[in-house]
Order: structure tokens, then sequence, then C-alpha cells
């Protein structure tokens, strides 16, 4: 394996609302090499988004805090940067591909002029001649004619200001990149294509990347490793194969039932029953307990620990402390 | 008009055009398909193919430019406002967003009451009838009893649309047209949805029209299925024949690109060129042609004509007509 590039050990993330206490990510833990792709998954409200803007930061105080954990980014703790450095590592070394690319892209400004802002907030003393210049490179990069340079959002289609957003993304060469459901907005054959741009951009460059999504055939074709992610808490973590091919957390399993397969012709689905907790009086036992068809009594009262296995594969679940190294 | 007994409805030649300042809009060109009684027929295609439009304009809700639809033998595009007032009974709908389909300001009971007295099934003043209506529909969509009084406001994603669905069942209709029922909705949320539609459809003997982009959702739930593209019909197979044997170079591009949830099967993705070209005066001839990588001349020179390649199986591909695919 190569270097390790980012480490988050147990990052807890609470927001306060006028509903009581929401913990949104609780001692959530993981690794990222260089040129990896790590695919985090789980479904709205699991805390998905919450650990990403924690990693750039960008975390809305009031209400959200960071209240516990440490990002070593390169051996630097990110959480104790200040924030004149943490602005300089934004963009330029870390950045990030939003949700949504109807919004998150400035309906007043041209599309080029928005990659050009990127470079030149990071390139100090560069013209804006020459900055023009790479970001109509990026624009040529990403599939787009360097003549759109001077449209605006609304002249795009979907597909293509998403293109505009990665652009942005990888205007300053990142080491890495989160990938906030880059393409949950998208057409399949669109998103296609996006997917496979990311991917050989990533390998150009090396950049090591966080996908976050609820898909699990996009994690499939194109991450390493997988994590879980349920009521803000990691339960399954391990290579793309280990999770895949040997379910252990009842969560997975049910997500995995819940997509329907290409290849059968069974008329029901293994849905899960129920929702998940409500964030602000999460349960004191394991979180997945009221829906998991496994539970037993114990499962309430205390939650299980993130236990790893001898192969490396991660679970958090009662049913496999015994087997814990 | 044929008297077959099983058939629940006929559109033949449906076309809607749309006046836009740059010409005319073909939204939906020259459609025809039945469907049996209890059975559901898919139709997939990409944002902007004219498949929710289509749906709509069987139910009149855009007035269609021509064509015909018949329902249970009555020609619907023929009948007058009351006429459609009474048909409505049988012919119901269920949106997309269930977040915005819903009127913030109606609670749950006055939503799914609303059919019931638009269509004078109840008396106003007749509140016990009215509530115990309301209690059974929600327990057939299992939306707990407690939650009457509550506003769309305080539910998630899955109830909401469990409200969209009894809404549209409130009537005891034959016929659903599902616009997108299950895309808003997370993965788990989606199969306990689809899983309480195919219980539904059993109980109640419904016939579905199932509008999605979602492949796999449209494979599970589909008897046949429809394939749009630019507001034309390219293909149409029954279920398990389409994903087998893919005709058209549209919809084997379109299969393709469908992530598979599974590290083992890497993807044999077709890269489609290009996007979508606009539905404004689109001109003779295939309009997958420019982004088709099989597209000879003569596609663009003569106008499309479906035909029936296999039992079922048809397809408006001139190469695959002519063998040459």
């Amino acid at each position: 394996m190569s270097e390790l590039l980012l480490e988050i050990k147990d990052l807890s993330i609470i927001y306060s609302t006028e509903d009581g206490l929401v913990k949104a990510l609780n001692n959530a833990s993981l690794q990222l090499h260089k040129g990896e792709s790590l695919g985090l998954v789980g479904e709205t409200g699991a805390g998905k988004t919450t650990l990403a803007r924690g990693i750039m930061r960008l975390i809305p105080n009031p209400p959200g805090k960071i209240v516990g954990g440490e990002i070593f980014y390169e051996g630097k703790d990110l959480l104790k940067l200040k924030d004149k450095d943490m602005r300089k590592l934004r963009g330029q070394q870390i950045s990030m591909i939003f949700q949504d690319p109807m919004t998150s892209l400035n309906p007043v400004m041209t599309a080029g002029d928005q990659i050009r802002e990127v470079i030149l907030a990071h390139n100090p003393g560069m013209s804006k001649k020459e900055g023009r210049k790479q970001a109509e490179d990026m624009l040529e990069m990403v599939g787009i004619n360097a003549s759109r340079y001077d449209n605006y959002p609304h002249q795009f289609s979907g597909g293509m200001k998403q293109r505009v957003v990665i652009a942005i993304a990888l205007a300053c060469n990142p080491s890495l990149l989160i990938a906030d459901e880059p393409t949950t907005a998208l057409d399949v054959t669109i998103q296609a294509q996006v997917l496979e741009m990311i991917h050989d951009l990533k390998e150009k460059n090396n950049t090591a990347m966080l996908l976050i999504t609820h898909d699990l055939g996009v994690v499939a074709q194109n991450c390493d490793s997988v994590a879980i992610i349920y009521a803000g808490e990691i339960v399954e973590y391990g290579t793309l194969r280990q999770v895949y091919k040997k379910i252990l957390h009842p969560y997975t399993e049910g997500l995995f039932g819940s997509v329907p397969s290409l290849d059968t012709t069974s008329k029901r689905l293994n849905a899960i029953d129920g929702m998940m907790p409500d964030p602000t009086q999460l349960p004191k036992g394991c979180k997945f307990a009221d829906r998991c068809k496994y539970a037993e009594k114990r499962c309430q009262e205390r939650n299980p620990e993130l236990i790893e296995l001898a192969d490396g594969h991660k679970v958090r679940c009662i049913r496999y402390e015994h087997e814990g190294r | 008009m044929e008297n077959n007994t099983s058939e629940i409805l006929r559109v033949s030649h449906l076309k809607k055009y749309f006046p836009v300042p740059a010409g005319m809009l073909h939204a939906v060109d020259d459609i025809s398909f039945a469907i049996d009684n209890g059975k559901t027929l898919g139709v997939v295609g990409e944002s902007g193919c004219g498949k929710s439009t289509m749906g709509r304009a069987i139910l009149r809700l855009h007035e269609p430019t021509s064509g015909e639809v018949y329902f249970q033998g009555k020609d619907v595009l023929s009948l007058d406002k009351k006429g459609m007032k009474e048909l409505r009974r049988d012919m119901q709908i269920v949106f997309q967003d269930p977040y915005a389909s819903l009127n913030p300001r109606m609670t749950v009971s006055e939503a799914i009451a609303a059919p019931l007295l638009v269509q004078k099934i109840y008396n106003r003043k007749n509140k016990a009838d009215i509530e115990k209506r309301v209690k059974e529909i929600m327990n057939m969509v299992g939306l707990a009893n407690r939650l009457i009084n509550t506003y769309p406001h305080e539910l998630d994603g899955g109830r909401r649309q469990r409200i969209g669905i009894a809404r549209a069942l409130a009537l005891n209709p034959k016929f659903i047209v599902c616009d997108e029922p299950v895309s808003a909705l997370d993965v788990s949320i989606q199969a306990q949805i689809l899983n309480l539609m195919a219980d539904l459809q059993e109980d109640l003997g419904l016939t579905y029209l199932f509008i999605t982009h979602d492949l796999s959702v449209v494979k599970y739930v589909s008897d046949d299925i429809l394939v749009m593209y630019l507001g034309q019909m390219v293909e149409k197979a029954p279920s398990d024949k389409l994903f087998k044997k893919p005709m058209h170079p549209y919809t084997q591009a379109l299969l393709s690109a469908i992530p598979i949830p599974d590290p083992d099967l890497p993807m044999n993705r077709i890269t489609m060129k290009g996007e979508l070209s606009s539905p404004i005066n689109p001109g003779i001839g295939c309009r997958f042609a420019k982004r088709c990588p099989y597209a000879a001349d003569s596609c663009s020179q003569q106008e499309m004509v479906l035909t029936e390649e296999e039992p079922g199986h048809f397809v408006t591909c001139q190469r695959v007509q002519r063998g040459e695919i």
C-alpha cells in the first residue's frame, strides 16, 4: 500500500438545534492512501456529507461543531491549523465536488471565470490572461469546448454543469478529492461519462478520492475500499472485495437486499423495515437494533465497538465480538 | 379498436407538441402501445425524453396534440369535462416528488379525503364515514393511524410518498400512472415502497404505467418495457427479453451504463458521445443517429418505423431491421 495521505481518528460532529443536540457523526475513523478511492455509502441523514465537510472544516458553526477527534493530512492535524492556513489548503490540496451541480455554481458569473477564480486565488501574482488560459485548458480537460468559457451556468446542461464543478475542483491538481454524490443528479449515461472522466483524471494525477454516494453500483465500479455509515457511525469498513463478497453487518445486508438486482426474477425485495433513528434521540445500544432481524436483548444495552477481524475487515456488530483480534 | 377483454389501455400515435419561441418542441412523438389488465408497462429514458409528458398526456393532464387513447374501450380524448371527471375515478397518478406534490397546509387525512370529496363519494358532512375510509386507505399503504392529523412537513419522504399512493388509491382506480414514484427516496425506503406497490397490484388487480429512469427498478417492476429517446419510442419488449437481448443501439448503451454492485463483474460500457440533442424541430430520421456508434448516412434520411423483429419485441433501428447489426 502506498503512503498514507489522510487519517481521520474518532471524529465526532454535533449540531445544536432547537429540537436538541444532533449527534451527526460519532467517532468516525477512516484512512486514505495516496491514489486510493474510498467509497462512503449511506442513506440521507447518515452523516456522509457532515464527514466530508468536517474534513474541509466547512461545518457551519453555529449550529455545527467538531467536538472530538483528529484529522491528519500528510501528518498535519487539520483541526489545529489556523484559518488562514486551512484556506490555502482548500481547493489547492484538498478539494470538493458538491452534490448538486444545479445549485453549486454562481448563476451570475461565467463558467470560465468561476474556474479562473480558484486558479487565481491559489496562484497570487498570476495574470488574468494566464489564469484564463489555464481555465480554458481545464474546460477542455473535462470535455467542454474552450469557446464556452464565457457562457453562464444556465446555458449548460446538467451533465456539463457537473463537469464545470469538477473542473473547478481539479483546477489546482489537488492530492485529495472529496466527491459528494457527484453523479446523483445525472442520468445513467451521463453518470457513466462523468465517472469515467473523474477516473481518468484521478489516474493521471494520482489523486486520492473520497466518493460519497448511496449507490452501491457506483462504488463497485470506482472504489478500492468501502465504508458503510449508518446514523452517524461507521458500521462496516474494508476493501471493496471484503465488503461486497463477505457482508458482515446486518445493515449492509439490508442495503444490498434493497437494490433490485438485474439478474433475479424475484418479485419482492428484502427491504429493511422501519427508518433510521431520530438523530436527536439516538438509542443507547446499537443504532440499528430496532430494524435488525438478528437483534438480541444485549444489542439494546450497549453500543458495540468497531471490531477488526483477522483479515482487516471491520464491523460494528455484537455478533462478531468473539472473532475480533 | 380491438375487442380484447384483457386489454385495459390502448394508446395509438400519441403526440404532444409544445409551441416554444424557437419552434415546436416534440415532447411525445407518435407513441403507440397497449397494456393488459393487471400488468405493468415500464417506461424508461433519460430526463427530457418525454416520459412524464406521455404519462400526463394519457390522463389528459396535458391535452395531447393528436393521437388516440382508449381506456376499457372508451375513447378518452373525446370525453367532455364531466365524462373525464368520471373517468378519473379509474385512472390515477402518483407523482414524482413527495416533497412538492402534497399541499403543505393539508393534513394527511385532508389530503387523502380530497379525492373522495371532489368525486362526491361522500358528503362533506359525513365526517365519521370519511374518517373510516381514510383510515382504511392508510392501513392499506402502511401509514399508522396516529399520523392522521399530521402535516406533510412532519413526515419523511417514504411516508409522504405513501400519502401520494393513498390519494391515488382512494377512489379504487384500475389504472395508475406512476411517475418516478421512488426516485426521490433512499434505497432502503425505495425498497419498502416498491414492495408496497407490488402488493397493492396483486391485491387490487391494478394496472401500472411505471415511469422511471432507474433501469434496475424498471426491470424489477415491469412485465413489458418501453424505451424512449427524444419523444420517440425506440424499443419495446418483454422485460426479460429486453435485458437479455437489447436490439436498439441506444438501449444497449443505456443498459451497459448501469453500475453493477459487484466488483467481479467489470462493466462493458458502451460510451455514448455527447448528450441529448434538442427536441425542438427535430427533423426527419433517427434522433439517436448523432450519438450512435453504428450510424450510417441512411439513418438521418428516412423516417423511423417500428417493426416487430421477434414476437413481442419491437424496435425502430433501420440497421437492425435490415439485419446489418
